[in-house]
């Protein structure tokens, strides 16, 4: 039997502190967690503080913990989850909270920053680009992304130490490094800055991210591993690094 | 406190209020011509609107088809408006745009290739050709993300999470701009020699809808309030294909790439039931029997399938199948491609539609079909603005993208958006630069203009009466919805001004809860005004256009007027009043008018 109405337990509060406040609103067919949330703000805390936009996964704007859980508020539907038992919705817990479920999400748009750019090779005579695409169908894989930042709040690098920010991109960047690093046009080489200042050497592979990530993109084996092999070609293997040096290619 | 009218201030050439495509766009722009750019957006970067388009852009690029080209595309594009588009802009639009995609390739972007290599091309509503270039049905994303990072690189200041409330004047001239952070709710003014709006459109105002909370309307009504022309508020675009089922998620977009990829319409009796509602105008170019509309997608020579007539066409033809009770249980059509393409094609094109019916609806549209209805997409009208430079007609603003006004005509085509954001935000980037070169001197920024703004924006919090900003624009969108929709009448369309007065007053007894930190209730309350300020002229305007056009449908007036087809109407705010008026459009030279012949 469906519910009639849906318990749940939402975060409210700030920097300063806040508990979990518990809300019933009335059950409707279909709904999600954000529907949950925006009923919540109508009838009872018009307050209550939630980034939202798309509404259907495109966004990633509406990232929460659901029951613990890193999603997207929008794509998670409330009969997927137990409705016997309060819903539990908190902010990611990554980020400094700035109020409800409203974070701080800002260290990502600074390590953005820090990305060199995009840097293409010359145009065909007849001025555009020619590629074919299976070269391409890898870097659209990792153009998927959505900037939830969910695989950022669940990487334990981050995720229980906060000190590491300063050194480690994070695997939402590791994607967009790999693909300009794998972007058949791009001349320019981060591998250097990948190992030395982003922390690409920090991960341990334990495929949080890619767990939690809506797009369902490969972060761990096709962005991170590779790239982790490139860096090692590049400064571990001599015979690798005199080959390119003479014919000018990149792995 | 809640009482603090306390500012930061900033200073800067040039102002982009909006960050999705046209302002992007144009702070890239902007900053490239030398001018010290800010660009302000409500959400965070690169959440903003462009980011949920799906089908592609529409550039005569020739790619699929060598016989395309810009006057095809113009010629489609004014069609497409019911000729009353601003045929300047349609040619810049079809001229520039296949530039502005390769700069976008030039930039990073990766767009799905053709098999020598270019960029594909795919096939879209009223466009004659295979013209749109796109990433599976994710271009939207694709595009917002390269523009995002290349003004990223640029070193473009980028103010996230802050909306801006109204323009600032000095004289005659716009100066500038103010607002609040939505973080701590504090005030911000930024004094600027120029300010383009790229603020996006006004759906959020109707009840079923495919835009976000942000789009309410801001940009024109600010730019109504600053004394700008606004044009053709009437022509509101209801796509014809919105999912409808389950209730949660009514409104939300299903691309038109799924009727391009061969996706067609049936309703409840399993018939293609497009055929039956072939307007005189297209039927020379549309197919007329299933066996020809399905030979159209083997081969362009063949007439189109009615599938993809325009929007406007399509959206009322699913209206009035519904109507006369041939709809699905809940009151939409079936959108069937599981019968017509293989589960691998569908999964490889459409990738976030299977991702999106089948987390959301619990549909497999490789096994089955889709039920879907119109939804409140787009504003064809809004800021009146030159078709060389965007310049509104208030000196120092500009306005490019779903803002502004005049491209689209009656009713926009699927994939000229995109588009037009590139080409536009581009012109009004560059030209806000030069504008902004030539001013010389500060300009003047009266405190009794902030002081009066500020008190403004305080207000909710000290409303009493004990109004819930939640419930009014609930019943704001369900008047809009019922009297303002697709079909409209001038008994309802009076009736809604009546009902928006009421909302309006309603609005001055909005009391919020909470204090000014990240506070949605406070922000709805503000979005309110906006959002009744364009539900008005809309209406207004419609009522005004006694005839059915594109967008515009009069059941009372159900045929083309071509005299109406001869002028804008134009909404001033004057004295706190809104007039309108008819006025006559620019008369299109010879050596235009005669591609609208030739390529008939």
């Amino acid at each position: 039997m469906a519910a009639e109405e849906f318990v749940m337990q939402v975060w409210r509060g700030d920097a300063a502190g806040g508990a979990f406040k518990e809300y019933r609103v009335p059950a409707g067919e279909g709904m999600v967690v954000l529907d949950v949330i925006h009923a919540i703000q109508a009838r009872h805390a018009s307050d209550l503080a939630v980034r939202w936009n798309c509404k259907a996964g495109k966004c990633g704007s509406c990232s929460a913990e659901i029951n613990g859980k890193p999603r997207l508020m929008c794509m998670t539907r409330m009969n997927s989850l137990d409705t016997s038992e309060p819903i539990t919705v908190a902010p990611m817990k990554t980020f400094p909270l700035i109020r409800d479920l409203v974070t701080d999400v800002s260290f990502n748009f600074e390590m953005a920053k820090r990305v060199p750019a995009f840097k293409p090779r010359p145009k065909e005579a007849d001025g555009t680009y020619r590629m074919q695409q299976e070269d391409i169908d890898r870097v659209q894989e990792f153009h998927k992304c959505i900037e939830c930042f969910l695989c950022q709040n669940v990487c334990h690098v981050i995720r229980d130490h906060d000190e590491n920010k300063r050194y480690f991109a994070g695997p939402r960047l590791f994607v967009r490094y790999a693909a300009l690093e794998m972007h058949p046009l791009d001349t320019n080489d981060r591998r250097e800055l990948l190992k030395e200042r982003m922390g690409l050497g920090f991960c341990n592979i334990t495929k949080c991210c890619t767990e939690v990530c809506p797009e369902h993109i490969h972060i761990t084996d096709n962005a991170i591993i590779p790239l982790k092999e490139r860096v090692v070609d590049e400064f571990y293997d001599p015979l690798a690094r005199l080959v390119r040096k003479i014919t000018g290619k990149k792995s | 406190m809640a009482t603090d009218g306390k500012y930061e201030s900033h200073e800067y050439d040039v102002i982009v209020i909006g960050a999705g495509g046209a302002g992007l766009r144009a702070a890239i722009e902007a900053s490239a011509q030398g001018a010290k750019t800010a660009l302000i957006c409500k959400s965070l970067l690169g959440k903003a609107h462009t980011v949920m388009a799906e089908g592609g852009i529409a550039a005569a690029m020739g790619n699929i088809y060598p016989e395309d080209n810009w006057k095809v595309h113009f010629r489609d594009t004014m069609r497409g408006g019911k000729l009353l588009n601003n045929w300047r802009m349609a040619q810049i639009h079809a001229q520039e745009a296949p530039a502005r995609v390769l700069e976008l390739e030039e930039w990073g972007a990766l767009f799905d290739r053709t098999k020598d290599g270019r960029i594909l091309q795919r096939d879209f509503g009223g466009h004659r050709y295979a013209r749109l270039a796109h990433v599976g049905d994710r271009t939207g994303l694709e595009m917002i993300r390269t523009l995002q990072q290349h003004a990223v690189h640029k070193g473009i200041d980028v103010f996230m999470e802050c909306t801006i409330a109204r323009l600032l004047k000095d004289g005659d001239k716009v100066c500038g701009a103010f607002g609040y952070w939505r973080e701590s709710g504090r005030f911000i003014a930024f004094r600027s020699k120029a300010v383009v709006l790229a603020t996006g459109g006004v759906g959020k105002a109707w009840k079923i809808t495919s835009n976000s909370w942000e789009y309410t309307g801001d940009g024109i009504a600010m730019a109504m309030d600053a004394g700008a022309d606004l044009i053709d508020m009437e022509m509101v675009q209801f796509h014809p294909t919105g999912m409808v089922w389950p209730p949660s998620v009514r409104g939300i977009l299903v691309t038109e790439g799924v009727r391009g990829d061969g996706g067609t319409l049936k309703n409840s009796e399993n018939k293609r039931f497009m055929f039956n509602y072939i307007p005189e105008f297209f039927r020379a170019e549309t197919a007329e029997t299933e066996k020809e509309a399905d030979a159209w997608y083997e081969d362009k020579k063949n007439r189109r399938t009615p599938d993809l007539l325009p929007r406007d066409e399509v959206a009322r033809a699913i209206n009035a199948e519904v109507k006369a009770g041939r709809g699905t249980a809940h009151g939409g059509v079936f959108l069937d491609i599981a019968s017509r393409r293989s589960a691998d094609y569908i999964q490889k094109r459409l990738p976030s539609m299977y991702h999106q019916f089948k987390e959301l609806a619990g549909v497999d549209i490789t096994k089955e079909a889709m039920e879907v209805g119109p939804t409140c997409h787009y504003i064809m009208g809004g800021v009146r603005v030159d078709g060389d430079t965007t310049a509104t007609t208030v000196p120092g603003l500009f306005a490019a993208g779903e803002v502004a006004a005049g491209l689209h005509g009656a009713n926009r085509l699927g994939g000229n958006s995109l588009s037009d954001l590139l080409v536009f935000g581009r012109r009004a980037g560059h030209h806000a630069a030069e504008y902004a070169k030539k001013l010389t001197g500060r300009a003047a920024v009266g405190e009794d203009q902030i002081a009066a703004v500020s008190q403004e924006l305080l207000a909710p919090f000290h409303g009493e009466g004990g109004e819930n900003p939640y419930s009014i624009h609930m019943e704001l969108q369900d008047c809009m919805q019922s009297l303002v929709g697709i079909i409209r009448t001038e008994s309802e369309l009076k009736k809604a001004l009546g009902e928006i007065d009421r909302f309006k007053e309603r609005t001055k007894r909005i009391a919020v809860e909470g204090n000014r930190q990240y506070n949605p209730g406070w922000h709805l309350a503000l979005d309110l005004r906006t959002m009744l300020a364009i539900s008005e002229a809309c209406t207004r305007s419609a009522l005004e256009r006694k005839e059915s056009r594109g967008g515009h449908t009069r059941d009372d007036y159900p045929k083309t007027d071509p005299n109406l087809g001869k002028v804008n109407v134009v909404i001033r705010k004057r004295n706190g009043e809104l007039t309108l008026t008819q006025e006559a459009r620019p008369e299109m030279p010879d050596d235009l008018k005669q591609l609208l012949e030739e390529q008939k």
